[in-house]
Formats: C-alpha cells, structure tokens, sequence
C-alpha cells in the first residue's frame, strides 16, 4: 500500500487530525469491557465515542473539502497504512492502564492547545470546528492527568508502571512539536499554527502535573517521526487490518 | 498479574444527586463507586449525564457534600447534546414495523 | 448509606411487621430500603438484582467484541454507545442490590468464582458483524419485554433502575433492527449475513425467558411479593408474538417450521424448546461460559493495581488535608 502522490496540503492536514482522533478513539474502544472497575469501562468509552466522533468530523470536512466523493468511511475503511496521517503517539499499543492513560495524558494536553489554535483558525468552518470538540478535549486532560497523579503518587507499583510507561511513550512526543512544510504553508495561510509553538505550554502543563504525581520527567533523547507523513510503526497495519475487516471482505455500500 | 492481598477493598460508595436543565433541585439519581471525590464527579458525569440529562451534580458520600462547580459546565455537559444516535427516534423505523 | 433494617432475632415481633408489608404489596405502596421486609424476600431480591445485574456485565462482551471491527464510523459510535449503557445498567442495577445491604464487591466475587448465575444467552459467540444486529433487535428486545413490567415491581430502588434502563433498551433495540434493515436491504452475502445471525440468535433469545411455567418452581412466591409480574410463558408468547412480524418485514424466515399465526387463539403457536440445550448451557457448557468469565476476571484481576493505587493515592490526599 503506497502512495507516493501528496494530497492537497490542507486534506493532509486536515487528515492529521481527524487520522489521530480516529487511531485513539479505536483503541480506547477496545478497553470496553474489560477495565479496572465499571466505572472506568463508562468513562473511557466517553472519551472513546468523544474522539470517534471528532474523527467523523474532521474526516467529513477534508472529503468534502477534497471533492472526490471520499466520504468519513471512505477515508476511514479504504486508505492504507502509509495514507494514514495519524501522529505515532497515538497508535502505541494500549498496554497496561498506565500504558493508556500516560498515552491519553501525553496526547490530551498537546490536543487542547492545538484545538485552541486551531479555534483562531482564519478558516471559519475548521475554527468552528475545533470549538466544538475542545471542551471534550478539556474535559480529558483533566480526568488523564487526574489518574496521572493517582497512579504516580499512588503505591509503588503504579508508581514504577506510570513511569515506566511515560518512558516508552517519551520518543514519540516529539512529533507533536515538529513542523514540516505542510504545517508552514498552513500558517502562511492563516490556517493552521506552528506545532513548535505548543512545546512551551505542554512542557509547562505535563510537567506540573508529573511534578505533582511525584514522576520523573523522561531525558530528552532522539525523537521518533514519520506519522503525519504516513510512515508509521508495525502497529497501525493491524489496527487497521482489524477495522477495515468487515468492510473490505463483505461487498455492501450500506450497512 | 500478581494479586494485590488489599485490593478486596472496595472503593468507597458515593451517592449521586443531579439537578437537570428544568428541575427545580437535585434529584438523587442513584450510586457508584469511586476512590476520591474528583473521581466520583468525574464519574457521576460519565454514569448518569450520557444522555444530557444533568446540568449540576453533587456527590455524597457519609456526611460530606461536594457540587460539581459550576464553571466547568461547559466541558461538563456540552458534549452530550450532538449524540443524536443515543436517542431511539434516531432510527426510522420501516412502514408497519411495530414493538420497536 | 442505607443500613439494613432486616432484624430476624426479632421474629417474634414480626407479625405486625409482616401485616404491615402485606398491605403495602396490596395498595401497590413500594417498599424502600430502610422498611422492613421478610428476609427470604430480601435474599431473593439480591439475587434477582445481581442475577440481573451481571448480565449486563457478561453482556458487554460478546457485542464489545465487534466495537473495533464496526463497519461504519457511525456504527462504532453507536455500537459503543450500546456497549456503554450496558455498563451503565450494571451499574444501577448493582446500586440497586447494595441498597440491600450487601457490598458490590461481594457481587463480583460471587459472579468471578462461578457462584453467581448470569443469563445464558451471553455464552453464544458473535461470529459476524450481523450478530451485533441480531443481538440488539433480539435480545434488546427479549429484555424490554422480561423489564417493562419491573419498573412496576415492589421493590423501589429496583423499579426506579429499571425504568432508567428500560428507557435506554428502547435505543439498543431499535440500532439493532436498523442494522438488519441495512443488512437486508443490502448485497446477497450481507442478506445472507443477516439470515444466519437470525438462524443462531433466535432460540437462545426464546430460551432467555427461563424455563417453561410447569417446571418454575420459584415463580408462584415471587408474583406474590411482585417481584415477577407475568410468567415465564406469558412473556415468551409476547416476544414471538410481536418479533414474527418484524422477521416478515425484514423478508428473515424465523428457524421454526411450526411457526404460524393462530387466528382461534389470537397468538403464534411455535416448535418445542430445546430445554436440553437450555439447561446444559446454564451449568456452564455453553460455547463461550470460559471465555466470558476468563473475561471478567482477567479485567478484575488486571485492575486490581489501578483500584489500589487510586485508594492509595485518596488516603495520602486525607492524610496530608
Ligand atoms: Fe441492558
Ligand atoms: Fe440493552
């Protein structure tokens, strides 16, 4: 699955976002069920079906913005891998509870900041948009950091998974921050904002919250990339192999 | 997994009284679990407000009383009213279909 | 917050006690958590309610099953949406028992060594995505009949659960049908999808109202303190009355030769149950009874840490106010 042919900068970028939204949502799905205590099978699935429904949102707009008839489901059930322009955060395997919710806590106050950007968007329908879903995002990185703490300043097992997992989860932060020539040119254009611009206030607000859980922030080391690009991790072909199942072994264009 | 010997406790049980967009007070809509109070909030929002049906919480627990803040009710309760589908009229149902 | 005021040293004392809960079962008055009430009514009740109430529990599973596979983002929306409310009806219903005077945690125990009973129908696999709208059109549906009249029953903090989840059934009921319209109306192997969901699904789901009345012995005494309002055959007629006509108007044939409309008696007769089948699954060799328990306790066990630490972390913030 290849795809050599750049998109429109602004599909692209709208795929960001509405490609990590979905990658997140659809593992958080798989928690439903199976969590710590039921409250905790309710409370994810609400941030699940928040980021789905972000997903469908952003996923409409760009096939639309597109014009060439790609519906949400289109984009979501017939791209490939290497078309998908989720950030590599997100698509880290679920893990442990500290695995997901570390991911949850680390994506969660990048997305608040950038939903808030993006809310000044000199596009009205994207600034509309990204109004929309930021009190949802709001409303997650507060329950994420909130079990950040628990689980850091908790026992000392939770402690050791908490940190453990903020560790293999470090690399792939970076990305966040990264601009690549899509990011510029929608900042020429008044669209988008500058990723490197969030660092600041996300190093603020995770460490606050880390310093509060009583965690060790992770050394800065080399940063992994290639998500918005579509080159992603061993795991995305999986997600996506499990799904697209239905829709690409049963012919059917309702369902 | 090793079995932790003190997890048979339970997390405390909180009761859940909320006030809804036309109701003159807070109505106690039922219970759940939860370790602290910020949890219980948390989770009183995700148990009972999947349907927009609140717009101010309070969380009991022996004889302590916390109320969601009212501040944070955008974040709190916004997010429920585009969930169109969670509505049984959502579905159109086929001509002379009928128990459904 | 509610103490258990059952008191059976004072059985002496009892009778105008008993008097007294009579008449409110005969005025319709429901009885409340603090109220006195006979203690096999109690524990009958308990287990009623947690019966129930881990059937909503075991129930997320086979559905749960299909929330990463769902074949349209709507869908996955909605499906998880019907997962979580399920969730959701545990919940209430587990508040409801603890009202009771026994802890949910002593619930859990009982369901995760095998003690507690939950109901059969959740030990069938889903096989395909059209399980998930046999399940809602079907088994929603079996339990909005079996409920409905429980928002009526004696019990208050059981009747106000269930008028809650009753309302939300309404929703799963109809997802599920609307997606066995999409089905039907879609491509051959989606209709065919459809047809082999409604083969597997359709008589666990007339088994889901329990044994025949002839071999219910519990019933007579719970209709008595209207616990149970109709019997086990009343309802089940009810359910294949009302869901033939919706197989007919999905174009579906119902797997039961001897299913037909009986104009003298104003009902559908059908074939005989396959109480053998029943039976041998609620002892536990249904196809999936391991798997869904292995389930729950992996979740329990796995979430025993998470449940800890954040005890853990509520008693420093107590200790250090
Ligand atoms: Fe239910
Ligand atoms: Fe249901």
């Amino acid at each position: 699955m290849t795809s050599t042919t750049r998109l429109d900068p602004l599909i692209e970028y709208l795929l960001r976002f509405g490609d990590t939204a979905l990658v997140l949502g659809q593992q958080l799905g798989a928690w439903t069920g199976h969590a710590p205590i039921l409250e905790e099978d309710l409370a994810l699935t609400n941030v699940a079906l928040d980021l789905v429904g972000e997903a469908r949102a952003w996923l409409s707009h760009a096939g639309e913005r597109e014009g060439l008839e790609r519906d949400e489901d289109a984009l979501a059930f017939s791209r490939g891998d290497r078309e998908f322009h989720n950030v590599l955060l997100v698509e880290r395997p679920n893990g442990n509870f500290a695995d997901t919710l570390g991911r949850q806590f680390l994506f969660d106050a990048w997305h608040v900041l950038a939903l808030e950007q993006l809310s000044a968007s000199s596009d009205g329908r994207i600034a509309a948009l990204a109004r929309k879903v930021r009190k949802e995002a709001a409303y997650h990185a507060r329950r994420s950091a909130d079990w950040v703490v628990r689980l850091g300043d908790g026992t000392e097992t939770s402690k050791a998974r908490m940190q453990a997992a903020l560790a293999a989860l470090w690399p792939y932060v970076g990305e966040l921050f990264e601009g690549d020539d899509v990011d510029a040119e929608m900042v020429a254009r008044g669209i988008g904002f500058d990723p490197a611009a969030l660092r600041e206030p996300w190093s603020r607000g995770v460490g606050a919250v880390l310093a509060e859980a009583t965690l060790v922030q992770p050394s800065e080391g080399w940063m992994q990339r290639g998500g918005k690009r579509g080159l992603h991790s061993e795991h995305l072909g999986y997600l996506l192999a499990e799904m697209q199942s239905v829709r690409r072994s049963v012919p059917g264009d309702l369902w | 997994m090793p079995k932790n010997a003190r997890a048979v406790r339970d997390w405390p049980l909180w009761e859940i009284f909320i006030r809804s967009d036309h109701g003159l007070a807070h109505k106690h809509v039922g219970s759940l679990h939860a370790a602290d109070a910020t949890m219980a909030l948390q989770n009183a929002r995700d148990v009972y407000t999947r349907r927009n049906e609140g717009t101010s919480i309070w969380v009991v627990r022996a004889a302590d009383i916390t109320a969601s803040v009212p501040a944070e009710r955008g974040a709190f309760f916004d997010p429920a009213e585009d969930k169109v589908y969670r509505h049984p009229t959502f579905f159109t149902v086929p001509e002379g279909v009928k128990h459904l | 917050m509610y103490t258990q005021m059952v008191d059976v040293e004072a059985a002496g004392a009892a009778s105008d006690e008993q008097r007294r809960f009579d008449e409110k079962l005969d005025r319709g008055v429901t009885i409340e958590p603090k109220d006195w009430m006979p203690e096999a009514y109690r524990k009958t009740l308990v287990r009623q309610i947690s019966q129930h109430a881990h059937s909503e529990i075991v129930g997320m599973l086979p559905e749960g099953n299909w929330i990463t596979r769902a074949p349209s983002l709507e869908r996955k929306l909605i499906l998880l949406a019907k997962v979580q409310d399920e969730a959701g009806h545990g919940l209430y219903l587990y508040s409801a028992a603890e009202t009771l005077g026994v802890a949910r945690d002593e619930l859990t125990e009982a369901l995760l060594s095998g003690r507690a009973k939950y109901s059969s129908i959740f030990n069938y696999p889903t096989l395909t995505w059209a399980d998930v709208g046999a399940i809602g059109w079907l088994v929603d549906g079996a339990a909005i009949i079996n409920q409905i009249p429980l928002t009526r029953c004696s019990y208050g903090p059981y009747a106000r659960a269930m008028t809650r989840i009753c309302k939300e059934e309404s929703f799963h009921q109809r997802q599920g049908f609307d997606v066995m319209v999409k089905l039907c109306a879609g491509t051959a192997p989606q209709k065919a999808m459809a047809q082999d969901a409604l083969d597997r699904w359709w008589w666990p789901a007339v088994m889901m109202f329990g044994p025949p009345d002839s071999a219910s012995p519990n019933s007579e005494q719970s209709m008595h303190w209207k616990i149970k309002l109709f019997s086990n055959d009343e309802l089940r007629q009810r359910f294949i009355d009302q869901t033939a006509p919706q197989a007919d108007a999905l174009g579906l044939v119902i797997p039961d030769c001897e299913l037909r409309w009986n104009e003298a008696r104003g009902h559908y007769d059908f074939g005989a149950v396959d109480w053998d089948e029943f039976y041998r699954v609620v002892r536990g060799d249904g196809p999936c009874n391991r798997d869904r328990l292995r389930a729950r306790v992996d979740a329990w066990e796995e979430g025993a840490w998470v449940r800890e630490a954040a005890l853990a972390h509520a008693e420093k913030r107590t200790r250090r106010a």
